[in-house]
């Protein structure tokens, strides 16, 4: 049998009690936030909520006490993530530092790094970005062209790293770039840097998106100097570590919760007495939603046990980003309404920025075609 | 699950694989009975693993018994153990006679009417059942009927009823039951607490959700190991870009099948989580419709054929979705439940599964 295995997700009775603590927090905390701030969902940025949250414990959940302070278990970690989603908390500021840099650094980090890291991250106070894509690498991750230098105490890195989400309000990116041999040596010679954004010689530039959101960026290096203390891991064995990185960017509820205030505010117009097709639709996307969450949980349930579920993620982002991309279609059928961009009709205002952002829930974090080759080699044919 | 449960599953799969040949899917399929194959299946308890220990049977945990379905969907076992499961479980748990042999039970739609009518010191029953599985071969059918709006357990024998015979795309008995039979008190029973057509209709799509998470891995193995064996260009189909996108499709569905059926497993009982099983039926049913095209696609020519083992499978995957309740029917449960919980208790409704 070939199918990809996905064991059945832990329960933890821990997990649902904290779950009724944080819908009540985020009934309190975001009682005043209207729909088409919630459609912005894990993209909505405001870092007094970060610092709220970080306040109740739910920021770095998992990490040990030393760096941390909370040794909460992934599936408490993981009820807290869909519990914010499904509310369209705005936990842009620190989602990247939460999600995968912490972790990496966590897991390759020196000790110094950690130190002065990750309490700051815990305290929702420090914001982190990706420094993967670059003009001429996307998908081709391995093409990158940043290069770092060795000089004196450290490197000298030159080049440009494109769509950095947040990149303009971070404080920290993590770099992968090229720190030796040539780009025929497609993953040999190439490493993780801990960047400081404020070091001289770095130019963001925001890029607006066709939603209208200047969320990410165009960071050029020239001549910056980053020590040698800033090295993650071993140099040289950025490769590996990255992909390491991907499997938690990958693994998450922010892969198929993106649309759900949509959903929400859908089931809001039906009313209590939907047509027959309006049952049929939404029951559709409901059970499609309650399967995924499944499968979901199981990719948390295989973290804690400290498996690799880096196949697993990817299956999940798949299927995961293609409900968040049916959901304006069935808004669609159902309700004879135009989007329309700040409309005061939250239904017609957050159906045009979910049909307006669309396009990327299969772009970012790897694209759908990128996702499948992967699974593909999972069943033994690459 | 258990290691008792492990090793059936192990000795399940293996008597499956061992008697279910790809002669024998074709004698099925043209309606031959396989004495030998049930007789072990008999044997090896597989039959009364939903049946309590009490009443005679293995007693197994429902998830635990309803992998077997699973296991059997993945070999097309062409013989009704899953309706001998759901059946034996009814009638046990009215506290009927498990009679021996393979058993069915009349699926709880909304044209199978029964007329059940006090006579004497007994009952009479009257009415036509629709589309029940494997009734040609069964010992006896349970079968719920209405009495003064108390659903009652009804245990038939052959002799109670005709039939003709009518099958599925896959050539599994599918018959039409004409009731008119008198039946002793020993024979009818309350259903259990809460118990009604819908629940019936219920446990039903459940296990065809388990049947259909089996097929779709099994049209999984069989694509990707076609994938690899047929060369076209000078090298293996699977080779090929777009082949494998398909396949990461196929394996994307066969995973949310088995998530899925999961669910239904777990809802399985006397009182089964209605939304879970729903959204189970659904699910199982899309992937189902998806996973046969793709299987198809992959296999060109040759899986079009009759002599290829391909169509054993696609053509239950097609006939299981539309059984106990097609997707649009569940799906109407599914969104009501969510118009009912209204936008601020979708989530926590979906959580709750
Ligand atoms: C909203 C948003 C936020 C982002 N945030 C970040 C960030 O914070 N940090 C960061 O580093 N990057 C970020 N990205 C970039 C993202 O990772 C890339 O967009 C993605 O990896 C694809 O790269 P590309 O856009 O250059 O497309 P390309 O790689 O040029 O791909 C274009 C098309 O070709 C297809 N394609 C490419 N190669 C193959 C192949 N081998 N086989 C089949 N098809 C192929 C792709 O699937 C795609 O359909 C973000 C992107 C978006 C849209």
């Amino acid at each position: 049998m070939l199918s990809i295995p996905f064991p059945k997700p832990p329960t933890s009775d821990a997990a649902e009690a904290l779950r009724h603590e944080v819908r009540a927090f985020l009934r309190e905390t975001l009682a005043d936030r209207p729909p088409a701030e919630r459609a912005l969902s894990w993209t909505g940025y405001d870092a007094d909520f970060s610092r709220a949250l970080a306040r109740k414990g739910w920021i770095a959940m998992t990490w040990p006490k030393e760096y941390g302070e909370h040794e909460r278990s992934a599936l408490e970690r993981y009820v807290v993530l869909e519990e914010l989603l499904a509310a369209g908390a705005p936990v842009s500021a620190h989602w990247i530092a939460d999600r995968q840099s912490g972790p990496l650094l966590l897991r390759y980090g020196t000790e110094e790094q950690r130190r002065e890291i990750l309490p700051r991250i815990a305290a929702g106070e420090c914001y982190f970005c990706i420094g993967m894509s670059e003009p001429d690498s996307g998908s081709d991750l391995a093409g990158a062209r940043t290069r770092a230098t060795p000089v004196e105490g450290g490197f000298r890195v030159n080049g440009t790293k494109l769509w950095t989400t947040n990149g303009h309000r971070a404080h920290y990116m993590i770099l992968f770039c090229r720190t030796g041999g040539n780009t025929e040596d497609r993953h040999g010679g190439t490493s993780q840097l801990l960047v400081d954004l404020s070091s001289p010689g770095i130019t963001i530039r925001p890029i607006r998106d066709m939603s209208g959101l200047e969320d990410f960026n165009e960071i050029v290096f020239q001549d910056v100097f980053v020590p040698e203390s800033a090295v993650i891991g071993e140099l040289g064995k950025g490769w590996d570590q990255v992909m390491g990185e991907l499997a938690y960017e990958r693994s998450g509820p922010d892969r198929w919760l993106s649309s759900f205030a949509l959903l929400a505010e859908l089931n809001r117009h039906l009313g209590s007495r939907p047509s027959e097709r309006a049952q049929e639709l939404l029951g559709r996307i409901t059970a499609h939603l309650v399967v995924l969450r499944r499968l979901s949980r199981s990719v948390a349930g295989m973290l804690e046990r400290g498996e690799n579920p880096a196949l697993q993620a990817s299956l999940v982002k798949d299927l995961g980003t293609g409900v968040e991309q049916e959901i304006p279609e069935i808004v669609r059928q159902l309700v004879d309404i135009e989007a329309a961009p700040g409309s005061g009709d939250q239904l017609s205002a957050v159906l045009a920025h979910t049909l307006m952002y669309a396009p990327a829930f299969s772009l970012r974090g790897g694209t759908r075609e990128i996702l499948r080759g992967i699974i593909a080699r999972g069943l033994g044919l690459r | 699950m258990s290691d008792t449960t492990t090793i059936l599953h192990d000795t399940a799969n293996r008597l499956f694989a061992d008697t279910v040949s790809a002669s024998e899917l074709a004698r099925a399929a043209e309606g031959a009975w396989l004495p030998a194959q049930w007789q072990q299946l008999e044997e090896l308890g597989l039959t009364t693993a939903l049946v309590p220990e009490d009443a005679g049977g293995a007693g197994l945990e429902p998830a635990d018994a309803l992998g077997l379905v699973r296991l059997a969907g993945y070999h097309g076992l062409p013989l009704p153990l899953a309706e001998t499961l759901l059946a034996g479980w009814l009638l046990a748990h009215a506290g009927l006679p498990v009679l021996e042999g393979p058993l069915t039970i009349a699926p709880a739609r909304t044209d199978n009417e029964l007329r059940l009518e006090r006579t004497g010191n007994g009952w009479r029953l009257r009415g036509e059942l629709d589309r029940v599985p494997w009734a040609r071969h069964a010992a006896a059918i349970a079968a719920l009927a209405d009495h003064d709006g108390q659903p009652l357990v009804c245990l038939l024998t052959p002799d109670g009823y005709t039939l003709d015979q009518a099958v599925n795309l896959a050539g599994e008995p599918r018959d039409t039951v004409q009731v008119n039979c008198a039946l002793q008190n020993a024979h009818v029973a309350p259903a259990p607490e809460g118990f009604g057509p819908q629940q019936l209709q219920a446990a039903g799509a459940a296990l065809r959700a388990l049947a259909m998470a089996g097929a779709i891995d099994r049209v999984l193995t069989m694509s990707v190991n076609y994938a690899n064996e047929r060369k076209q260009f000078g090298r293996p189909i699977g080779k090929f870009q777009a082949v494998q996108q398909n396949l990461a499709v196929l394996a994307s569905q066969a995973a949310a099948a088995g998530a899925a059926s999961d669910i239904a497993a777990e809802a399985f009982g006397a009182a089964p989580d209605l939304l879970a099983i729903a959204v189970a039926k659904v699910r199982t049913g899309e992937a189902a419709g998806s996973a046969a095209g793709i299987a198809h696609q992959v296999h060109g020519a040759i899986g079009f054929t009759e002599e290829h083992s391909l169509h054993f499978f696609t053509k239950r995957l097609w006939s299981w979705r539309d059984e106990f309740g097609r997707e649009a029917e569940w799906n109407r449960l599914v969104g009501q439940q969510a118009a009912d919980a209204g936008a601020d208790g979708l989530w926590p409704l979906i959580a709750s599964v």
